[in-house]
């Protein structure tokens, strides 16, 4: 083994005999809160990503109107320039579609014959909802567009809440990793005198606070997924049975495993960052006299 | 090996340690420094190793100019100086071979080599039943001692000590001395500040007698 390998060696060893579970247990609470908030946003975003974010427009027709008006309608909205998309749902296939929402089978089953009318979907950068409102046979128009959008804004905003929190304890993670590694420094000054006395460089002398900021962050966002896959679990427990009498099996899943190894490797990225900051700012002023 | 040309040191405040201090050193030399303390004996030695630096002069240590060396270099400078001190900087959280062992932990050898040239180095200077001890359990020599070991572990062609044989009864002072005279023999150059005259005198070495910064 190069002695360079062997030095490296040594630094991660020392850094892991000064390892604190606590320290590491701190940054590890502090970094759930928002990889927790972000497993569960996740978790309720499909349901909110099948609506579509294009600007949409439903056109429903009289219930029962006869499917050559709904035809003719069709060939007018086809000509009409403003609009770049039309599709016909007629109502058979509307009613397939809407037996495969969970929990909604036994209701449309319950009701014995089709209630759903014919329906164009059309997508349309122009404000021509209330114009097509008017046109002969149409019963209801809705423009899906609006309230999709407020929902997007609505998750957005939860994100950005998010991505705040994370930024805030992440700043606190650098502090708690500067703090640490400064009573190291401290604890270790006898050491680090001495080995300045018989020509150890700095980079020696650095390399095992630079681990031990890096073990600490890694640790300690390991131990945050920890702590969020608990929590989910504690959670599905009580949502398990919310879901069931909605006939959903729906259930909070974790963070998915490019997001978990994000979350580890981000933490160990600030820990390192902090020992840099502290140990540049706390090393130099042991200088043996 | 060492050569001083019109150094001196003045210390922030104003303190006048070293006034312009000229003496060459040959290798395989042994030379006391000697003077009261407050002389600038302790002074002296620190600019061999760059602790200190000069105000004005020349400080040539092995062929380099101490003074015209970047910070990063000092380690390399240190690791050819065996360094002893009064107060022997000793590790207390860690044995008495951990201690012999930390000038090895960032040198090019295999592990092997050099746990050999630790037990080598406790060896000469009569420790190696020890090294399991903490160094709080040795006695006042002793721990001069594991210093010099430390010291010495690197195989240093120059070895400087300040004060070695203070607070160190007659018997231990002389057992210290002969350590010192044992790695002369062998080639190694030996600077030494003491006080103690009676020990400078049964030696017959060269002496540099220091007198309110100035060699007399």
């Amino acid at each position: 083994m190069s002695a360079w390998l062997r030095h490296h060696r040594q630094a991660l060893s020392s850094a892991f005999r000064r390892l604190s579970l606590l320290n590491a247990l701190v940054i590890g609470i502090a970094l759930a809160l928002p990889a927790g908030g972000y497993a569960l946003l996740e978790s309720v975003r499909p349901a909110g990503a099948r609506l579509a974010l294009e600007p949409r427009i439903s056109l429903f027709l009289e219930p029962q109107a006869p499917r050559a008006d709904a035809e003719a309608l069709g060939r007018r909205l086809r000509a009409d320039p403003r609009i770049s998309a039309v599709r016909f749902v007629p109502r058979e296939a509307a009613l397939k579609e809407m037996s495969a929402v969970q929990g909604l089978r036994e209701v449309i089953a319950a009701l014995g014959r089709n209630p759903l009318p014919d329906a164009f979907v059309i997508t349309s950068n122009a404000d021509i909802a209330d114009e097509l409102g008017r046109l002969p046979g149409v019963a209801h128009v809705q423009a899906d567009a609006v309230w999709a959008r407020r929902l997007a804004a609505a998750a957005r905003l939860v994100q950005f809440a998010l991505a705040l929190l994370a930024a805030l304890l992440g700043a606190g993670l650098v502090v708690v990793t500067f703090n640490t590694i400064r009573l190291q420094i401290l604890t270790q000054r006898d050491e680090i005198e001495v080995s300045k006395l018989i020509g150890a460089t700095d980079a020696f002398i650095r390399r095992p606070f630079y681990y031990l900021g890096l073990l600490q962050g890694l640790v300690g966002g390991g131990l945050a997924l920890g702590l969020v896959a608990a929590a989910l679990a504690l959670l599905n427990r009580e949502v398990g049975v919310l879901a069931e009498s909605y006939g959903s099996a729906f259930r909070f899943s974790f963070l998915p495993l490019p997001e978990a190894a994000g979350v580890v490797l981000f933490a160990g990225f600030l820990g390192w960052l902090g020992a840099q900051l502290s140990v540049s700012r706390h090393l130099r002023a042991i200088e043996p006299t | 090996m060492v050569s001083f040309s019109a150094v001196a040191k003045r210390y922030p405040g104003g303190q006048q340690a070293l006034e312009d201090v000229t003496f060459s050193v040959e290798p395989g030399e042994l030379v006391f420094f000697t003077g009261r303390s407050g002389a600038g004996k302790s002074t002296l030695l620190k600019l061999i190793p760059a602790i200190e630096r000069p105000s004005a002069g020349t400080v040539i240590v092995n062929g380099q100019n101490v003074d015209a060396l970047k910070r990063s270099a000092i380690p390399y400078l240190r690791r050819n100086i065996g360094l002893v001190f009064q107060d022997q900087k000793l590790l207390y959280d860690r044995s008495v071979y951990d201690n012999v062992m930390l000038p090895l932990a960032f040198s090019a050898h295999p592990p092997k080599e050099t746990a050999r040239r630790a037990r080598a180095a406790l060896d000469k200077v009569g420790l190696a039943a020890r090294e399991r001890s903490n160094p709080v359990q040795l006695s006042g020599g002793e721990q001069q001692r594991l210093a010099i070991a430390r010291a010495v572990v690197n195989r240093p062609a120059l070895l400087v000590a300040d004060e070695p044989t203070a607070n160190l009864d007659a018997e231990s002072a002389a057992r210290i001395l002969e350590i010192f005279l044992a790695f002369n023999r062998v080639g190694v150059t030996v600077l030494i500040a003491t006080h103690d005259q009676a020990l400078i005198a049964r030696y017959g070495r060269r002496v540099l007698r220091l007198e309110a910064g100035r060699i007399r």
